[in-house]
């Protein structure tokens, strides 16, 4: 395997012509430290025990793979779930929101900002926040605010400063905005803790490396059900942390990997090369180079790019990436709710939605075994869910 | 017109004009105006050519603007809504005489987009002398500023509070006709009061380099424009005109303002003039600038 087959990105963050650190000079020297410091982190042991023991003790770790008898039987499959539905805060978000807030304690620094989309990176970043006893300002669109209001709550009870944000299309790509204009002024004491494998380098690495944890434990889960490696590897992509961590995991097996966007926010299948959040990855934009609002009913997915890592990744072919409609992805939320009792997020139903699909047009063979992420569970959508399909 | 000597595009031409007026003594003063956000905003950049400025900033708006505050986020919305775009922005700038250089501001994603060679292109035959690309730092810039050396556009770069000694060094060797120094750490936007970070930056670049220095981001007033200037060759000056703009000042708002700004870095008993004065040593004096009156 090439030495960039996920693993560390070659100079400034580059996964091929991908990634880079495209941030106002201002903030050069904190990705600066944030990489060294992630660096030194990385390769002490002292640090990845804390970090173990946090997700172990704190957030549940390891989560299990559960398989979907029922399910299965009606996709035609061997369908196995990574459970991060499990894990304290109800998603794979914890694993790099504890990372980053003991580098944010390394560093010195005393506050988290974050941007969130559906809630659950900024319900996280709180909830490490409130664990470490570092202060807390959460962007979130104001799109966003209204359909996820019960995250709102849940980041306000844990103490973190919620701001809405009312610029641009007003969800996650403005929170993101909003958030690393906050840490142009706030850096000396403030970290800000990107919620996804985007944003400029030490970020789609790091994160990647903190969601590694997913892969890595369903990799050896499969190994113990299945005594082999699966034949398919699905994750949704937001940004893609939760994808990355899951194919961290599985990119040197000859497992199929399958990452599902937001059919209204795909931009590996529909964006091409832009810089934007300091990155350079695929973005849906305009013929003027203006980055195009994401249409998705789910929020974690509403972001018109994607981490620079999966831009490299698919234009390689190594991941294919595919997309799935709203419509669909209600459908799937709601059978594996009737099905196997899970109630899933909005989000990874969209890598449900594409299995359903795949395995009723054969593009899935009978009988495959597959390993699909379930990157967090729907409580948050409930509300949504039964205004649209009541 | 203001001052009328030398070219104001091609290579050089923009680091010329400045450096030219510096010896003669005089504080520079650029501009910034956001394109688009009402018909008559060209009218507004020759006013402001017209009213003192050494050259003028224009902003292609674009979508995401990470480093502005909330009034260049609102003129970007602004001339979006008016559908604004880089080919209507640069048609625009090609039929213009202001007099003086022009200096794009814009982000990476609109001239990555466009393809850098034929973005430098573009800026050049619209008569363009420089790009400022705030999401651009130094160890990126490299595609984009070869390019626009080829093209004969200055690759303006930002220098900013934090960053170290070694590092603004090699800034000012990259930069092409003036190096901005970032006046505090934070968004575009007006303060109550000059950061001190604005004199240290100016202090700190001028010891340095030779390149003209400007210090923008938080200056917002003639007495801020004129105690920055005290220390750098001059000011860059966006919110607190863009804010005028929007309130619907029009190009004699905008004027008005400019040569307030420009009357107080003139004027003989301020601090800019005095150590204009000394650093300048034209026998010439300060220009005049004329039909601003
Ligand atoms: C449950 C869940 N899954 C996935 C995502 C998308 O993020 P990523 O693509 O980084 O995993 C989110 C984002 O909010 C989420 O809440």
């Amino acid at each position: 395997m090439s030495p960039s087959m996920m693993e560390r990105p070659e100079g400034l963050g580059r996964f091929g012509r991908f990634g880079g650190r495209y941030v106002p000079e201002s903030l050069v020297p904190a990705c600066a430290e944030l990489e060294a410091a992630f660096v030194e982190a990385w390769a002490d042991e002292a640090f990845r025990a804390r970090y173990a023991a946090v997700l172990r003790d704190y957030g549940g770790r390891p989560t299990p793979v559960t398989e979907c008898t029922r399910l299965s039987e009606r996709l035609g499959v061997r369908l196995f779930l990574k459970r991060e539905d499990l894990a304290h805060t109800g998603s794979h978000k914890l694993n790099n929101v504890v990372g980053q807030a003991l580098l944010t304690q390394r560093m010195g620094k005393s506050r988290l900002v974050a941007e969130t989309g559906a809630g659950q990176h900024g319900v996280a970043t709180a909830t490490a926040a409130a664990l470490f006893g570092l202060r807390c300002t959460v962007y979130m669109g104001e799109v966003d605010a209204r359909r996820q209001e019960l995250n709102v709550f849940r980041m306000r009870l844990l103490g973190a400063e919620v701001r809405t944000v009312s610029s641009g299309s007003r969800t996650l790509k403005d929170a993101v905005n909003e958030a690393f204009r906050d840490w142009v002024a706030s850096v000396a004491d403030t970290h800000y803790c990107l919620g996804s494998v985007m944003g400029p380098h030490p970020y789609p690495w790091m994160v990647r490396e903190l969601q590694r944890v997913v892969g890595e434990e369903a990799r050896s889960q499969c190994h113990e059900i299945l005594g082999k490696d699966p034949d398919v590897v699905v994750a949704c992509v937001g940004g893609g942390s939760n994808a990355a961590g899951t194919f961290a995991g599985f990119v040197d097996t000859p497992a199929r990997l399958v990452g599902v966007e937001a059919a209204g926010g795909a931009a590996a299948s529909y964006g091409s090369d832009g810089v934007l959040h300091g990155m350079r990855s695929m973005l849906l934009q305009d013929e003027e180079g203006q980055i195009n609002e994401a249409h998705s009913i789910s929020a974690g997915l509403d972001y018109p790019g994607i981490g620079p890592e999966h831009a490299y990744l698919g234009s390689i072919g190594r991941v294919a990436y595919t997309s799935a409609s709203d419509d669909e992805v209600l459908d799937a939320f709601a059978l594996l709710a009737s099905t196997e009792g899970i109630i899933p997020a909005l989000e990874p139903s969209h890598a449900l939605a594409w299995l359903v699909r795949a395995a009723d047009s054969g593009e899935v063979a009978r009988g495959a075994t597959v390993l699909l992420t379930l990157s967090g569970r729907g409580d948050k959508d409930v509300a949504q869910v039964m205004e649209l399909r009541g | 017109m203001s001052i009328a000597e030398g070219p104001v595009a091609g290579a050089g031409a923009l680091e010329e004009r400045l450096r030219a007026h510096r010896a003669a003594g005089r504080k520079l003063l650029i501009p910034y105006v956001m394109a688009g956000t009402s018909d008559d905003w060209t009218d507004v950049v020759q006013a402001v050519a017209a009213a003192g400025a050494d050259a003028v900033e224009v902003g292609i708006p674009f979508s995401d603007p990470m480093i502005d505050g909330p009034v260049i986020q609102r003129a970007a919305t602004v001339a979006l809504a008016r559908a604004t775009t880089p080919a209507s922005v640069l048609s625009a700038l090609s039929k213009l005489d202001a007099g003086v250089p022009l200096i794009v501001m814009t982000y990476y994603n609109i001239i990555f987009h466009a393809g850098l060679e034929r973005a430098a292109g573009m800026l050049a035959d619209a008569g363009v002398a420089g790009a400022i690309l705030p999401d651009v730092p130094l160890d990126e810039v490299g595609p984009w500023a070869d390019a626009a050396d080829t093209a004969g556009i200055a690759t303006v770069l930002l220098a900013a509070p934090t960053t170290g000694d070694d590092r603004m060094r090699a800034i000012c060797a990259r930069a092409r006709g003036f190096v901005y120094g970032v006046g505090l750490m934070g968004v575009t936007g007006e303060r109550q009061d000059l950061a001190a970070s604005a004199g240290v930056i100016a202090r700190r670049l001028k010891a340095i380099t030779e390149v003209p220095v400007l210090v923008g981001i938080g200056v917002s007033t003639p007495a801020q424009a004129v105690q920055v200037a005290g220390v750098a060759d001059g000011a860059v000056v966006g919110s607190a005109l863009v804010r005028r703009l929007l309130a619907g000042g029009g190009p004699d708002g905008a004027a008005a303002f400019v040569a307030e700004l420009r009357g107080a870095l003139d004027a003989p008993g301020s601090p800019a003039a005095v150590s204009g004065g000394r650093t300048g040593g034209d026998a010439a004096g300060p220009p005049r600038r004329s039909g601003g009156g």
